[in-house]
């Protein structure tokens, strides 16, 4: 009774506030003159003082780009983005010159993160998570990185590995997305600003949480972060992943690429809880949150996990992958999704299986609401030498509302006798004589809906990390306030 | 043979050579209805793989081979035994077209119920063009779809049923469409018409037979409208020849209380595509699609249905089993599309494919489009190959291993075979079933006879 009493608390507290985090730091900012061209590009490179080789592989990414077309094959619709009419780079002026430690950082950065509930001052009762915080297009903290180095862990901004370890960056940076993969991963790879970058050597496990925790500020700007991390024989990392953004009118571009890979007996868990501004109930403002998320299990029993928890953004388009090509190597992903207002999602995964005996289980859980329309699209393939592989998909969705839309878009592509490949899917409403027996105690309706969503997500909430699920939970609440009666 | 040729010029022109002799070309509206059809599809074209329903089926022999349209003398092919579904003993009607044109020889209506019309499109367009009219085109779109397109230019014959209100035909009616035995590649077009008006019942069979070796295009399209508290049982095998392609549609109209059940057999054809659009559009409407598919070699099979719930209080079920053997191919796209205001929608979908070989392959693409909330729908799609441990079972009991493997695709395949709910119609489904697994063993039947 207790957890109910919470969850009804919960959906109170927040039903007064709606998006708290829609406020906007008032900070002096750097940026680079509007538009997309290839002096931006250069600008960009120079501000992050970056060798030739990355300049190089920018500006090729930014020449093939001009050549994509739009993808089309989507379902949410929106008006063509023009690309002209953004900023490519966005930092405090204060992060200009780096600073050496944390207390040399600007202390309205550091109120900012504070009214996220992502203090960053290395304080005890955080011990367990280590935190990036990403600003607009900047990195402006990395919590706990010695902590972390004298157990061999590279956790560091993107720009930062760039320049500490190149051979790394090289060799990984894009070949588990390659610029040519689509036209958002593409632009990413021609402007992308900072990220999170992780190394975890042989044989670690990773003594703590990482976290990076992006944050869009300024007016009229894309932010397109880069993340890379690499897990070597037989390492084991948990990372999180946190984003907001303020209210604004106007659309914002969110294009991120993150590439995650594991050697032999290694494993990554991956899990995100995307809560960028979803727009006003008319549809105004919100971000396009257009993200390319991809694993290579490229080891023998390596392992790559994706949670997520998508409730924010005006428009979704992501497919957090796996690309199983050890043997035995296993691919997991496990999804909530709730649209609300004029939300628009259309998010999945894809599973390729390669090797033998692979395995994947894909768990999603979609619920709308008002009038949002979401699509699950994934793909299962399994190639002609993934003998013994194995996948099992379950979709269900929830409606509430006659005005909203749920689709299901599997694909299933077998070309092996020996794999074996089962997908289910249901939709259907909110179970009305559930919802009257919680009326019947005395729960309103609201709280109702929410407890009963709740439910219907614990396959997936289970999943998370401890600190996420609390504020995943949290978050399906406040998502949904408004969405009956 | 491998000559890059360019198929939708040579359609067009093969249109122009043929029109003046085609049925009732005389009457402005069809003459009209016809040129839409050609300029539809040739802006169109034919579907390439950029075309989202297209994605996994390509449209190969058409690009190497040039077809010509069929004319009267292909009719005059010599056939010693007619190719039928139900066995001849039951008497059951049937008309039979021969290279697309009807054979009155080989047909036998005699015996038909009173208040039902069976006769081909050429014989109702002279008949009653009003009638025609009134039905013809009314259901297939051309929007978007280039080979209804196609066969709306260039149909020439093929069925009309039509069947008076309250009527109720007992015995099932066959439709048999034999091709092939024409020395070069020929194109046929058979457009049939199904009316069911209020309160009717009938069976209808269907058989696409293809006899010889010899390469053609069957290009069909099957209008059904099912009035108001009428039944249709539609029941149909496609056993196209080794070098056919089959390209059907089949567009349904289903009305208020009234049920479509609608079931397929492919067991044939080098590339076969069947595209079935139903459309629920009175409440109490119940739509059934249901398959099979067995291939092996390099045939190509795609079946690929929508069924859209525009009303309230309307069902669907659909159970697809799928048996690949060799490098052949399978493709299973199926949608169910609940409109805005379709509340109470109840709607299943389910398909079930082996793979009997390291070199076919599966591509299935079941699809929920949902916008109303107080419905029930789900899908499930499986693809493996078959379980180890039945099979085990079934040989320790003393069953040598190629009839035990028989036995289980027999019993895979019965899961979609039983939804059929004419007894005669199952069996001799299922005994095509039989004949078409490895004839290395002795059958199933014969063993259990012992």
């Amino acid at each position: 009774m207790a957890a109910t009493l919470e969850t009804a608390q919960q959906v109170q507290e927040y039903a007064d506030d709606g998006y708290k985090y829609g406020f906007v730091t008032d900070i002096e900012t750097e940026s680079a003159p509007k538009g997309l061209n290839e002096d931006i590009i250069r600008f960009i490179s120079a501000k992050k003082k970056e060798p030739e080789w990355m300049l190089e592989s920018r500006l090729k990414a930014y020449r093939h780009w001009l050549t994509m077309p739009e993808p089309e094959w989507q379902k949410p619709e929106f008006p063509a983005i023009n690309y002209q009419d953004s900023y490519y780079y966005s930092a405090p002026k204060s992060m200009a010159d780096k600073p050496k430690s944390l207390d040399e950082v600007d202390p309205e950065l550091l109120a900012t993160y504070e009214k996220l509930g992502i203090p960053l001052q290395e304080q005890e009762r955080l011990a367990g998570v280590a935190v990036d915080a990403v600003f607009d297009s900047v990195s402006v903290a990395t919590t706990f990185k010695a902590k972390l180095e004298e157990v061999g862990v590279i956790f560091c901004p993107m720009s930062e590995a760039i320049e500490r370890c190149p051979d790394l960056v090289q060799k990984y940076l894009g070949s588990v997305v390659p610029y040519t993969d689509n036209k958002h991963a593409c632009l990413n790879a021609a402007v992308f600003t900072d990220g999170s970058f992780v190394f975890i050597p042989k044989g670690v496990r990773c003594p703590m949480e990482l976290s990076t925790y992006f944050r869009i500020n300024a007016e009229n700007t894309g932010q397109f972060e880069r993340t890379l991390i690499i897990a070597d024989e037989g390492s084991y990392v948990s990372y999180l992943e946190g984003c907001t953004a303020p209210m604004r009118d106007e659309h914002q571009l969110h294009a991120a690429v993150v590439e995650l890979i594991t050697l032999d007996d290694a494993e990554i868990k991956y899990s995100t809880v995307q809560n960028w501004y979803p727009g006003d109930e008319e549809g105004r403002g919100g971000i396009y949150n257009f993200v390319t998320k991809r694993g290579a299990c490229r080891g023998r029993n390596s392992k790559i996990s994706w949670t997520q928890v998508e409730t924010g953004s005006a428009i979704t388009w992501k497919y957090p992958s796996c690309i199983l090509q050890g043997e035995n190597s296993v691919g997991e992903f496990y999804s909530i999704a709730i649209t609300n207002n004029r939300q628009q999602a259309d998010t999945g995964t894809k599973m390729i299986h390669l090797g033998k005996n692979t395995s994947s289980r894909i768990i999603s859980k979609g619920i709308s609401a008002g009038r949002s329309d979401q699509t699950y699209r994934g793909l299962v393939r399994m190639g002609p030498k993934a003998n013994g592989a194995r996948n099992y998909t379950q979709c269900d969705s929830l409606l509430i509302g006659d005005t909203c839309g749920a689709h299901t878009v599997p694909y299933i592509e077998s070309k092996n006798q020996g794999a074996v490949v089962e997908h289910e899917a249901t939709t259907s409403k909110i179970s009305e004589d559930q919802l009257f027996y919680l009326r019947q105690r005395g729960i309103d309706e609201e709280a109702a809906v929410a407890l009963v969503v709740n439910g219907f997500c614990r396959d997936v909430l289970q999943q998370l990390p401890m600190e996420f699920a609390v504020e995943a939970q949290k978050l399906v609440g406040i998502s949904l306030e408004g969405s009956v009666g | 043979m491998s000559q890059k040729i360019n198929p939708v010029e040579n359609f067009v022109s093969g249109f122009e050579a043929i029109r003046a002799t085609l049925a009732g070309n005389d009457l402005p509206w069809l003459d009209s209805l016809r040129r839409s059809g050609i300029g539809q599809f040739e802006d169109i074209g034919l579907p390439g793989p950029k075309v989202e329903s297209w994605k996994y089926t390509r449209l190969r022999p058409l690009e190497d081979t040039t077809f010509r349209p069929v004319t009267l003398a292909d009719r005059e092919a010599y056939i010693d035994q007619v190719p039928t579904v139900l066995p001849s003993g039951l008497g059951c009607p049937r008309i039979v077209f021969v290279n697309g044109f009807m054979r009155s020889d080989l047909s036998c209506l005699d015996n038909l119920t009173e208040g039902v019309t069976v006769e081909s499109l050429g014989a109702a367009v002279a008949r009653d063009p009003e009638w025609v009219e009134t039905h013809l085109g009314r259901i297939g779109s051309l929007e978007g779809q280039p080979l209804v397109a196609l066969n709306t230019a260039m149909m020439n014959s093929g069925v009309v049923v039509h069947v008076r209100r309250g009527v109720v035909v007992e015995q099932p009616i066959q439709m048999i469409f034999i091709a092939g035995l024409t020395e070069e590649p020929v194109a046929c077009y058979p457009r049939n018409l199904i009316v069911m008006e209020e309160a009717s019942q009938a069976t209808l069979v269907k058989l696409h037979a293809g006899l010889g070796v010899s390469a053609y295009l069957a290009n069909a399209v099957t209008e059904v409208d099912v009035g108001d508290a009428a039944i249709l049982r539609h029941y149909r095998v496609q056993s196209e020849n080794m070098q056919a392609t089959h390209l059907g549609s089949l567009h349904v109209r289903i009305g208020r209380d009234a049920t479509y059940d609608g079931f397929g057999l492919h067991i044939g054809g080098r590339l076969s595509r069947t595209e079935v659009f139903a459309r629920l559009e009175g409440e109490g409407g119940h739509c059934a699609l249901n398959g099979a598919y067995l291939m092996k070699g390099r045939e190509h099979c795609d079946n690929t249905t929508v069924i859209e719930h525009a009303v309230p209080h309307t069902t669907c079920s659909e159970v697809f089993k799928g048996i690949l053997d060799d490098e052949s191919r399978g493709v299973f796209q199926g949608r169910i599309v609940v409109h805005k205001d379709a509340q109470g929608t109840d709607g299943h979908q389910l398909s079930n494919v082996l793979l009997l070989s390291d070199k076919a392959e599966m591509d299935a693409k079941p699809e929920l489009e949902i916008y109303a909330d107080d419905v029930k729908c789900s899908h499930g799609a499986t693809t493996g190959q078959l379980d180890e441990t039945a099979l085990f079972y079934l040989r320790s009991r003393g069953i040598p291993e190629a009839l035990a493997r028989n036995l289980l695709i027999q019993s895979f395949v019965a899961g979609a075979l039983d939804e059929i709910k004419c007894d005669a119609v199952r069996e001799a489904m299922m005994s095509k079933v039989v004949h078409w697994l490895p004839a290395k063993c002795f059958l199933a039947e014969e063993w259990t006879e012992e």
